[in-house]
C-alpha cells in the first residue's frame, strides 16, 4: 500500500521502519564480516610460522616440518598459464562472433542458452568429461595439458558471458561511426569495439582464471597427483596444484600438517587477492584512457 | 592500441619464458644434486587415502637414494584405485582392503596380473567423551546394536545398550560412506559392508568427528587410530571386548592379533608387467624393507618382519593374485598364517 499523503505519522513510522531495517542489514554484515575474520584469523594464526622460504622451496614430505608447496605452486602457475592460453583466445572469440557476426537465428539461440546452463555445471562434471575425452579418449594421460583442457571447458562459459556483457556495453554509435567511415566490420571490432570492450573482458577473464586457480573436484578426478617428487617439465608431466595439496594436508591426522594446510590456504589467498586486485587494477587503468 | 595489446602479449610471452627458465633451473640443480644411483624412469601410484601417508613416505625415501625417479602418488580411493590399475594406468595401487571379485575380473578381463603385498595394519579406534564415566569398553554386539541399519532412530539413549548406563542420549560419529574406513567397520561390526544406520554425523574429515566427539558428552565414534593419538587428551578410548574380555588398540594388541575386528591389513597391488621394470622391481624391494619403520612414523603399525619376508619370497617367486581369494574386506584374518599357509602349499606344489 503506498500512501501519496505524507503526514507526520505515517512520516514517523516510516522513519522507525527504516531505522530497523538498517540495523537489521548492519547486523548481517556485522555477522558475516566477524565469520570471515575469525575464519582468516585462525588460518594466519595457524599458518603464519609455517611461511618460511623454504615452505616455498621444498618438496612434500612426510615430516610435515620439511614439507613445502614447490611442485603445488608451480603447477597451479603453469595450469593457470595454460588454462589461459586455451580459454582466452576460444572464449574472446566465440563472443566476439555471438555478439559482432553471427545472425540471430534458433542456432545461436540454442548456443546462448547451452553456454548459459554450462556455467552453473558442478565442477566435477567437467572432470568427469575431462577423465573420459582428455584422459582417455585423447590419451593425454594423467598430464599437465589434459588438467589444462578441462579447466578451460570450465572457465570459457563465464568467459564467454563476461565477454559479450563486455561488447554489449560498447554503444552502438561508435560501431555505426567506424562503419560508417568505411572500417570493414573486422576493422570495426578490432579497433573500436574491442578496445572499449577490454576493461570488462578482462575482468572476466581474471575472475573465472581464479576460479580455476582455486579449483580442486574435478583435478582430482582426472588424476592431479598429491605427492610428486618432481616439478613438471613437459605438457604431458603428472602434476599437482596448490588446493589439492592443501586437501591432502586437511586430511593427515598431525596437527603440524594443518599447519601446513593454513601455510597453503595462506598463499592460496594471497595468490587469488592478487589477480582480483590485478582485474581491478586493469578495468579502471583502462577505462580512464578511453576516448568516451 | 597497438602497444596495449603488445604490452599484454609480451607480458604474457614473458611470463612464459621465466617459467621456461626456472624450470631449467631445477632441472639442472637436479642434475648436480645426482646420487650415485644410475636407476631412471617412471613410478605411478594410486588408490587408497587410507595408504597414501605410506606411499608417500616410500616415494619420498626412495627418491632421496634414486634421484633420476620420477614418482607420482594419486589419491583416488580404494575403488577408484583398483578401476586404474585394471585398466593398466598405474603401476601400483594402495589399497585398505583385498581386492574384490569383480575388481579382479576386471583385471583378467584387461589381461593385468597383480602381486598383493600387505604393507601395513591399521587399527579403528572407538571413542567416547573423557566426561563419560561409565563406559571403558564395548562388547561387539554392543556396538552392533548401536550401528546396525534397525537401530537408526530407535536405539538414542545410552541405557538402551547396556543396562546400567545412564540416560544420556546417545549422539553418534562415524566415517563417511565412500571410505574404506567405513566399509571396514560395518564389515566388521555389523557383517555386511556398508550396512550402517544412517542418522549419525558422517564425515570424511575426520578432524570433524574428533572435535564433534570431544564436544558431546553422550557422543560415539569410531576412525582411524593416528586420530586418537594425536588428540589423546580430548578423547577417551574404549576398549573391544570380542568374547575374550576388553581389549584397548595399540601396536602389541593389534600384532599379536588380539584386538580384533578393528584392526585391518593395508596393501600395495602391484602390476607384474610393471614389476619387470627394474624401477618397480627396486621400489618394492625398497617399500618391503622400510615399509615397518616409515608406518609406524606415519602413524600406522608395521608388519611383523616375517610377514615382510613372506611377502618378499611371493614377490621374487611371482605368486600372482590375493591370498584372501578376492572376496573384499575379511575380517580377524592373521596376515602371517595366511601367507604360511600359501607359502607351503606353494612349496608343497613343486
Amino acid at each position: 500500500m503506498i500512501q501519496v499523503v505524507s503526514t507526520p505519522q505515517w512520516r514517523a513510522r516510516e522513519y522507525r521502519r527504516e531505522q530497523i531495517f538498517q540495523l537489521v542489514g548492519a547486523l548481517i554484515v556485522l555477522f558475516a564480516l566477524t565469520t570471515l575474520v575469525v575464519l582468516l584469523t585462525k588460518i594466519l594464526l595457524d599458518g603464519f610460522a609455517r611461511l618460511n622460504p623454504e615452505f616455498f622451496t621444498s618438496f612434500p614430505s612426510r615430516r610435515a616440518s620439511q614439507a613445502g608447496i614447490l611442485p603445488a605452486l608451480v603447477g597451479s602457475a603453469y595450469l593457470l598459464l595454460l588454462t589461459a592460453a586455451i580459454a582466452i583466445p576460444i572464449g574472446v572469440g566465440a563472443a566476439i562472433y555471438l555478439e559482432e557476426f553471427a545472425r540471430r537465428n534458433w542456432f545461436t539461440r540454442l548456443v546462448e542458452i547451452n553456454i548459459t546452463n554450462l556455467a552453473g555445471v558442478p565442477s566435477v562434471i567437467y572432470g568427469l568429461l575431462g577423465l573420459q575425452v582428455f584422459v582417455r579418449t585423447l590419451m593425454m594421460d594423467r598430464s599437465l595439458l589434459a588438467g589444462a583442457c578441462t579447466m578451460a571447458l570450465l572457465a570459457l562459459p563465464v568467459i564467454i558471458t563476461a565477454a559479450r556483457e563486455g561488447l554489449r556495453t560498447v554503444p552502438k554509435s561508435l560501431r555505426d561511426g567506424s562503419l560508417a567511415l568505411g572500417a570493414t566490420q573486422w576493422q570495426t571490432v578490432r579497433y573500436t569495439v574491442l578496445p572499449v570492450a577490454m576493461p570488462s573482458i578482462l575482468t572476466g577473464v581474471i575472475l573465472s582464471l581464479s576460479r580455476v586457480v582455486g579449483e580442486t573436484a574435478p583435478l582430482l578426478v582426472i588424476g592431479a597427483v598429491v605427492y610428486i617428487g618432481t616439478l613438471p617439465d613437459s605438457l604431458f608431466s603428472a602434476f599437482t596444484v596448490l588446493p589439492v595439496q592443501i586437501y591432502n594436508w586437511t586430511t593427515r591426522p598431525q596437527h603440524a600438517f594443518q599447519e601446513n594446510a593454513a601455510a597453503g590456504i595462506i598463499v592460496l589467498l594471497a595468490l587469488l587477492l592478487t589477480m582480483n586486485a590485478l582485474a581491478i587494477y586493469l578495468r579502471n587503468r583502462y577505462q580512464k584512457r578511453l576516448p568516451i | 592500441m597497438k602497444s596495449r595489446f603488445g604490452w599484454l602479449l609480451a607480458s604474457c610471452v614473458l611470463s612464459i619464458v621465466l617459467a621456461a627458465c626456472a624450470k631449467q633451473e631445477s632441472g639442472q640443480q637436479e642434475q648436480s644434486t645426482k646420487a650415485t644411483s644410475t636407476l631412471s624412469g617412471k613410478i605411478t601410484i594410486d588408490g587408497s587415502s587410507t595408504v597414501l601417508p605410506i606411499s608417500e613416505a616410500l616415494a619420498e625415501e626412495f627418491r632421496a637414494q634414486h634421484r633420476n625417479v620420477e614418482i607420482t602418488v594419486g589419491k583416488s580411493g580404494t575403488g577408484g584405485g583398483f578401476k586404474k590399475f585394471a585398466n593398466g594406468e598405474i603401476d601400483i595401487t594402495g589399497a585398505s582392503r583385498p581386492i574384490r571379485e569383480e575388481e579382479d575380473a576386471l583385471c583378467k578381463k584387461n589381461g593385468v596380473e597383480y602381486i598383493e603385498i600387505p604393507i601395513a595394519y591399521d587399527a579403528m579406534a572407538v571413542v567416547v567423551n573423557p566426561q563419560n564415566t561409565w563406559c571403558d569398553h564395548l562388547t561387539v554386539q554392543e556396538l552392533k546394536k548401536i550401528w546396525e541399519p534397525a537401530a537408526q532412530g530407535k536405539v538414542k539413549s545410552w541405557a538402551q545398550v547396556r543396562p546400567g548406563f545412564p540416560d544420556e542420549p546417545l549422539v553418534l560419529f562415524g566415517a563417511g560412506t565412500d571410505s574404506g574406513t567405513f566399509d571396514y567397520f560395518t564389515a566388521a561390526i555389523v557383517g555386511e559392508e556398508k550396512a550402517s544406520r544412517g542418522d549419525y554425523t558422517a564425515s570424511e574429515d575426520d578432524d570433524i568427528l574428533v572435535q564433534g566427539v570431544s564436544r558431546t558428552k553422550g557422543a560415539l565414534g569410531y576412525f582411524g587410530l593416528a586420530y586418537y593419538e594425536n588428540n589423546q587428551d580430548k578423547l577417551k578410548l574404549v576398549g573391544i571386548d570380542n568374547g575374550k574380555g576388553p581389549v584397548k588398540p595399540s601396536r602389541e594388541t593389534v600384532l599379536n592379533g588380539t584386538y580384533q575386528p578393528l584392526a585391518r591389513p593395508l596393501f600395495l597391488y602391484v602390476n607384474v608387467k610393471a614389476l619387470e621394470r627394474p624401477e618397480v622391481a627396486e621400489f618394492i624391494k625398497f617399500a618391503l624393507a622400510n615399509a615397518g619403520k616409515l608406518s609406524d612414523e606415519v602413524g600406522y603399525i608395521g608388519l611383523p618382519e616375517q610377514v615382510y619376508e613372506l611377502v618378499a619370497h611371493r614377490v621374487e617367486r611371482r605368486i600372482k593374485g590375493s591370498a584372501f581369494g578376492a572376496h573384499g574386506s575379511q575380517v580377524g584374518v592373521k596376515l602371517e598364517d595366511l601367507y604360511k599357509i600359501e607359502e607351503a602349499s606353494e612349496k608343497s606344489a613343486q
